[in-house]
């Protein structure tokens, strides 16, 4: 393949996938990785790295609208960002260290249990009495309602900060946003609101990788005729993605989705357990 | 006090919002630039992502991707835009901790610190 094929497939694949990311919210970085490892063949390093440069480009692009409609808080993000961005730092350490296949196999997995993962609920009655770690830590604020300001505090802040050095670990390994475990971590686990907890694990997605793209780029797996159109890409996509949210027939696009994520999921696995990788 | 300090959130995330916009918008534009410039000259080149080699030393710190980019070099000119997206959420992070400074919020300016310290450890390669 020459490098315009090359940058003519890449951009429109990264494009679709950034599309689809935003329409589902389900985060578009995820199938990058395996569109080029599965479909192009292309080393797991150079996908990693590439992938990773475009997570920050997407999160920086979304955060600036979400940040001024006022859900995003700026102190709860900052303060897990100490988590993402130490499992960050570990989880690219990690990737020096590990095969090509180990990187695809827990890929496999992640992929996996994003296409299971149900999606978050909202808990309308979360307390808003906060305790002694968060009154300190002042980890409360207001979500915007049509009935005025609703008061939200974090819960389980310490299950919440190890879950997000986990979502860091995951994201430097494997060069994603691991915007689902983020969500997780706030949503579940902290309990704080649906929009609060979307928008500021995507405030934080940037931060994170890049955390560990400075590690990646040293070690010489950024190759930038790769990485230009799938983050050119990626950023057109979600873009418009966003753009069409409302139109967008969510339900069933998620379920496309989801069936698209297990089927990459199983083709990772399978190759890195038979060594293709 | 606490409406006062609501008002200087609000406007540091104006702030903070147009930084992410105008840093992803200037990588973007680099980006792609650096681009065309590449595939101008080497549009038919055989591709070698199969195999992993490792980017050469040109292209993987800043100073060499500078020096690289100001000859005119399509792929250090890409890279350079790539690193100017790495910096945009680094450039976030100090004026959102010199936002807290300035409201004398000093728990999170030392937060906006420490996550700064483990981003330049993870940049000190470069």
């Amino acid at each position: 393949m020459t490098t315009l094929e090359l940058t003519a497939v890449v951009a429109s694949g990264s494009f679709v996938a950034g599309a689809l990311g935003a329409l589902t919210g389900l985060g578009g970085g995820v199938v990058l990785v395996p569109l080029l490892v599965l479909g192009l063949g292309v080393d797991v390093r150079y996908a990693v790295g590439a992938s990773l440069v475009s997570v920050i480009a997407t999160s920086s692009g979304a955060a600036a609208a979400y940040v001024r409609e006022g859900y995003t808080n700026m102190r709860i993000g900052m303060l897990l960002e100490i988590a993402t961005t130490t499992g960050a730092l570990a989880g690219a350490s990690l990737a020096t260290r590990v095969s090509g296949a180990v990187v695809a196999g827990i890929f496999g997995v992640v992929l996996l249990w994003s296409a299971l993962v149900p999606a978050p609920h909202l808990h309308p009655d979360a307390a808003a009495r906060p305790g002694r770690l968060t009154k300190w830590l002042r980890l409360t604020g207001t979500v915007p309602e049509l009935d005025g300001e609703r008061p939200y505090a974090a819960e389980n802040v310490p299950a919440g900060f190890a879950l997000m050095s986990l979502a860091g670990v995951l994201s430097g390994l494997l060069g994603i946003g691991s915007g689902a475990v983020k969500v997780l971590a706030m949503d579940r686990a902290m309990k704080l609101p649906f929009k609060v907890s979307t928008t500021t694990s995507n405030f934080m997605i940037g931060v994170t990788a890049a955390a560990s793209a400075g590690v990646y780029l040293s070690r010489g797996y950024v190759d930038p005729v790769l990485a230009a159109p799938v983050t050119l890409g990626v950023l057109a996509g979600s873009l418009l993605g966003a753009r069409f949210l409302v139109r967008a027939p969510t339900h069933a696009l998620r379920w496309v989705f989801r069936v698209v994520l297990l089927a990459l999921a199983a083709e990772m696995i399978r190759s890195a357990w038979t060594g293709r990788i | 006090m606490d409406e006062d300090r609501r008002l200087a959130d609000r406007a540091l995330e104006v702030v903070v919002a147009r930084l992410l916009q105008g840093g992803v918008l200037l990588a973007a534009t680099i980006v792609t630039a650096g681009s065309l410039l590449f595939l101008f000259r080497h549009a038919g080149d055989p591709t070698h992502y199969r195999s992993f080699h490792g980017e050469p030393h040109a292209l993987r710190s800043v100073h060499a991707i500078v020096a690289g980019a100001l000859t005119g070099d399509g792929r250090a000119v890409t890279q350079l835009g790539l690193l100017v997206l790495i910096a945009t959420p680094v450039a976030r992070v100090a004026l959102a901790g010199l936002g807290f400074a300035l409201e004398r919020d000093r728990l999170y300016a030392g937060v906006a610190l420490l996550v700064l310290g483990l981003l330049a450890f993870g940049l000190s390669g470069l």
